[in-house]
């Protein structure tokens, strides 16, 4: 069963870096989104995969009833769930923001800090 | 040798730098007069370090000292045998007339606080410097003293000249001061010492040493930048940017000499070898003779002592270097006449400049009946320069003359480079402290009086010292000169020279040294014309030279800077990912850890099938060519992984997944209807290439490399811990979630703080508005 999450993992981070790699601003907030849904693959891929049933000890008792899936890696992805997606909403406004104030979303031309035609710096003392 | 913690020491030594914090509030409360109960500091250093005195000359040197980092085995540790102790002597006492002088000297300036605070702070780290006994601690104050001139050159910061003139200070001396450490370490690494008064038993390993050579070069390095020897000599006149105080303490009396201390307490330890006995005299001699040249070439009464200064620095390095005990007795007693005569002379020259506006000795005459008490110290002083016989000076030249006076061709050739630099020295003494006194009175800026007893205090004392040590000389010598040139060369010495002139040969070297000083002396002004034009004609020099290396540095930089921050996001990311695939695909290649082929994958068909959708959804994401299209893209993979986590044992992961999906596909919308923007894909047929592949490797190396993983056994001590215990020790049967809420409760905390920050941020993004400036900068 890994291998086959193996293969949709690269596939999800090969995708998401390919749409970062765009110059296009709503491309790389999209390749953002799916790079954190590959990332929380990864954490759960590692952790090995079982259809065991969920990691949830039964009334009555103080120890799970049989094998289950592993709880950790399961704990680490909600936190990265939440962590993700307020990354997603600040770059999605920041992309927002960005192209209200300078009208492009090419970043080829988002060059207001460090200007295409920089000058040296003067040279007294 | 005494050893003990000596509080009372320890006190003088921090002094300073008490002082120097009182000084500001001090200077507020009673203005320039501030420096009457400054230069109480020092005065009381002076005492305490005079009472040393009678033990160090009986052969008892003292050691003192505090642990100041027992793990490391670093101590705060002190060491005055003759040379340190003449050396703090120095300091302190021509320091504490110095602080009188500048109280007189920047009466009512409005950073005269400041000013007191930097000396003061200087005179603490230069008398740390000659105290030190451990490496560390002498790097420490040798550095510190670097800061302080820095900051003293700059003093007048409003000027162009005076920051470059810092600027430049610092970074010749700074290199230095690296060059020392380097050179510490090596010797240290020899020889097994960390402190001066342990190396200093311990010459005969290090001079047999391979490494020899590499420290005695690197410590020089440290030596003769501090006191400015050729080819480093530029900066000690570009300093007297500083005010005159500053000058005449730490730009020729205390902290140039530095180097000069550091070469005659490493003596013992680093002399007497071929290499020492040929560096020191070439490099001090050539200094000697271009310093006193560029001396007679200036009109500025500073700038001619400052080359002078470089030039008695090259004699005081050659005389160091020269390998006989009588050329180290002249050596010791030229530092202390050098110290008395020249703090005096820049002490007038601020006079003058004070009190007339000018420094121009074209432009300065007749100001003897105006400033008489000038006039007599200036006078005292040069005739000390000079080398004029009852006069401590002169007591130096003799020893000088009777060190080098020696036959063979190597001392001819020194002696001729002492007759004329000192010549020519003799020429600017007359010149700086008889010269502007002489004549009709000419034009100046302001008419000339006296000035206050703050000012002239400093430079009559020291001209008056000098005259009594000539005098007084067998006393100074028992107390001062002898126990310093023992300490120098490192065996028990025993001075005679005395001021009265006797006969011999010494004494004809004199009197064709002041012979030709005189013709100099009259000659001047057209010896100048000649120096001007032969230095035009070179055109070039270590000054310019220094300008040339900054403007390159500053353009190599800005040429690197354009190449790795070159503005371009889609760079810099592929850089990025480059590495990553690199990172990840380079070890498992080269390290043969690919993982083994999997087998068949065993998932169920209603699995399968969500996978499918998963894939569909992020290939509909890339190929998307409207808004709409790439938005419910986005959603169907996002929806998919939620069904898997579903399906593999993770309910909260799911619900989680749903919700946060369907928020993102519902914001996602609200913006990207809002922008007129199309997530089709622009890049140029190569560009997506490239993207592609560097995509596509990270992707396989990321999948190999979880591949790998997963077919390596699995540890789960920890999720068994959680399995075992959350019952029991938490009292929650949903593991994840006491996972969250209970084991790792303060993680998940920071995570809560890392959502609101996250939302502070995109509040304050949206409620920030920056009209026009960026839309005029496109």
């Amino acid at each position: 069963m890994e291998a086959a999450f193996s293969v949709l993992v690269a596939l999800f981070f090969g995708v998401g870096i390919y749409l970062i790699l765009s110059r296009h601003v709503i491309r790389i907030v999209l390749g953002i989104a799916i790079f954190g849904n590959a990332v929380n693959l990864l954490i759960f891929t590692s952790g090995r995969i079982t259809r065991d049933g969920v990691p949830i000890i039964p009334a009555g008792s103080d120890l799970l009833a049989g094998p289950a899936a592993n709880p950790l890696p399961q704990a680490l992805i909600l936190t990265a769930i939440v962590i993700s997606f307020s990354f997603f909403a600040f770059v999605l406004v920041l992309a927002y923001r960005a192209y209200q104030e300078i009208g492009v979303d090419d970043t080829m031309d988002m060059r207001i800090s460090e200007p295409r035609d920089d000058q040296l710096p003067p040279m007294g003392y | 040798m005494e050893i003990g913690a000596q509080p009372l020491t320890l006190l003088a030594l921090l002094l300073p730098f008490v002082a120097a914090a009182l000084a500001p509030l001090l200077c507020r409360v009673l203005k320039h007069n501030a420096a009457w109960l400054l230069a109480l500091a020092p005065a009381l250093i002076f005492l305490h370090l005079a009472g040393f005195v009678p033990q160090v000359a009986s052969g008892r040197p003292i050691a003192g000292g505090y642990d100041w980092i027992p793990s490391l085995g670093i101590r705060f540790s002190w060491y005055l045998d003759g040379l340190s102790l003449t050396f703090g002597l120095l300091i302190s006492g021509i320091g504490a007339l110095i602080v009188l002088y500048s109280g007189g000297y920047l009466k009512g300036h409005a950073q005269q606080g400041r000013f007191f605070s930097f000396i003061l702070l200087f005179m603490g780290a230069m008398l740390g410097l000659v105290v030190s006994d451990s490496f560390l601690m002498l790097f420490v104050f040798w550095e510190l003293t670097s800061i302080t001139s820095f900051l003293l050159i700059g003093f007048d910061h409003g000027r162009q000249a005076a920051r470059r003139a810092a600027l430049q200070a610092l970074v010749v001396t700074g290199m230095g001061g690296l060059s020392l450490l380097a050179g510490l370490l090596v010797v240290s690494a020899v020889t097994g010492a960390r402190d001066l008064s342990m190396l200093l038993s311990s010459g005969e390993a290090m001079r047999e040493s391979p490494l020899y050579l590499a420290a005695l070069l690197l410590i020089l390095g440290g030596a003769f930048t501090k006191s400015a020897q050729f080819p480093f000599h530029f900066w000690l006149p570009n300093a007297m940017e500083a005010p005159t105080p500053v000058s005449a303490y730490l730009h020729s009396a205390t902290m140039v000499k530095a180097g000069v201390y550091l070469l005659m307490r490493l003596n013992p330890v680093l002399g007497d070898t071929a290499a020492w006995e040929t560096l020191l005299p070439v490099f001090g001699g050539t200094t000697m003779l271009v310093g006193a040249l560029l001396a007679v070439r200036q009109t500025d009464l500073k700038l001619m002592l400052a080359y002078t200064t470089v030039s008695s620095l090259g004699l005081l390095v050659m005389l160091t270097g020269f390998g006989s005990e009588r050329a180290l007795e002249a050596a010791v007693l030229y530092l202390v006449a050098h110290s008395l005569f020249k703090g005096a002379l820049f002490m007038v020259a601020g006079l003058i400049d004070h009190e007339t506006g000018t420094r121009d000795i074209t432009r300065l005459a007749g100001l003897s009946r105006a400033m008489p008490i000038t006039f007599a110290a200036g006078l005292l002083a040069a005739l000390s320069m000079g080398g004029v016989p009852l006069f401590f000076g002169f007591v130096a030249k003799e020893e000088i003359y009777a060190a080098v006076g020696v036959l063979g061709v190597w001392p001819v050739a020194l002696i001729m480079v002492a007759i004329a630099g000192n010549a020519l020295m003799f020429a600017i003494a007359f010149t700086v402290g008889l010269k502007p006194f002489l004549g009709s009175r000419d034009d100046m800026p302001k008419r000339p009086h006296e000035g206050p007893a703050l000012l002239w205090i400093g430079p009559l004392c020291l001209a008056l010292l000098g005259l009594a040590a000539g005098i007084f000389t067998q006393a100074l010598h028992a107390a001062i000169s002898s126990p310093m040139a023992s300490a120098v060369a490192g065996m028990p010495m025993d001075i005679t020279a005395s001021g009265i002139p006797h006969l011999g040969l010494p004494l004809y070297l004199s009197a064709a040294t002041i012979a030709l000083g005189i013709a100099v002396y009259r000659l001047q002004s057209r010896l100048r014309d000649v120096i001007a034009g032969a230095l035009d004609a070179i055109g070039w020099g270590p000054d310019r030279g220094f300008d040339q290396v900054l403007r390159g540095l500053v353009r190599v930089s800005f040429a690197a800077t354009r190449i790795i921050q070159n503005g371009r996001l889609d760079i810099y990311l592929t850089v990025t990912f480059v590495c990553v695939a690199i990172t990840l695909l380079v070890p498992m290649v080269a390290y043969g850890e690919l993982p083994a082929a999997p087998q068949f994958p065993a998932l169920l068909p209603h699995e399968w099938t969500i996978v499918m959708i998963a894939v569909i959804g992020l290939g509909a994401v890339v190929y998307a060519k409207d808004r709409l299209t790439a938005i419910v893209s986005l959603g169907i993979q996002g929806f998919a992984v939620a069904l898997l986590f579903m399906l593999f044992g993770a309910p909260d992961l799911s619900f989680t997944q749903f919700m946060v999906e369907t928020l993102s596909v519902v914001i996602l919308a609200l913006v990207m209807t809002r922008l007129k923007l199309t997530p089709s894909d622009h890049r140029r047929r190569r560009d997506k290439a490239l993207d592609l592949t560097v995509s596509g490797s990270c992707g396989v190396a990321i999948g190999l490399l979880l591949l790998k993983v997963t077919q390596l056994p699995f540890d789960d001590r920890l999720s068994a811990f959680y399995e075992a215990h959350s019952r029991e020790l938490a009292h929650g049967r949903n593991i994840v979630n006491v996972i969250i809420v209970d084991f790792r409760g303060l993680d998940t905390l920071g995570e809560i703080a890392v959502v609101m920050i996250a939302g502070l941020a995109i509040l304050a993004l949206i409620r920030v508005t920056t009209p026009d400036v960026a839309k005029d900068a496109r």
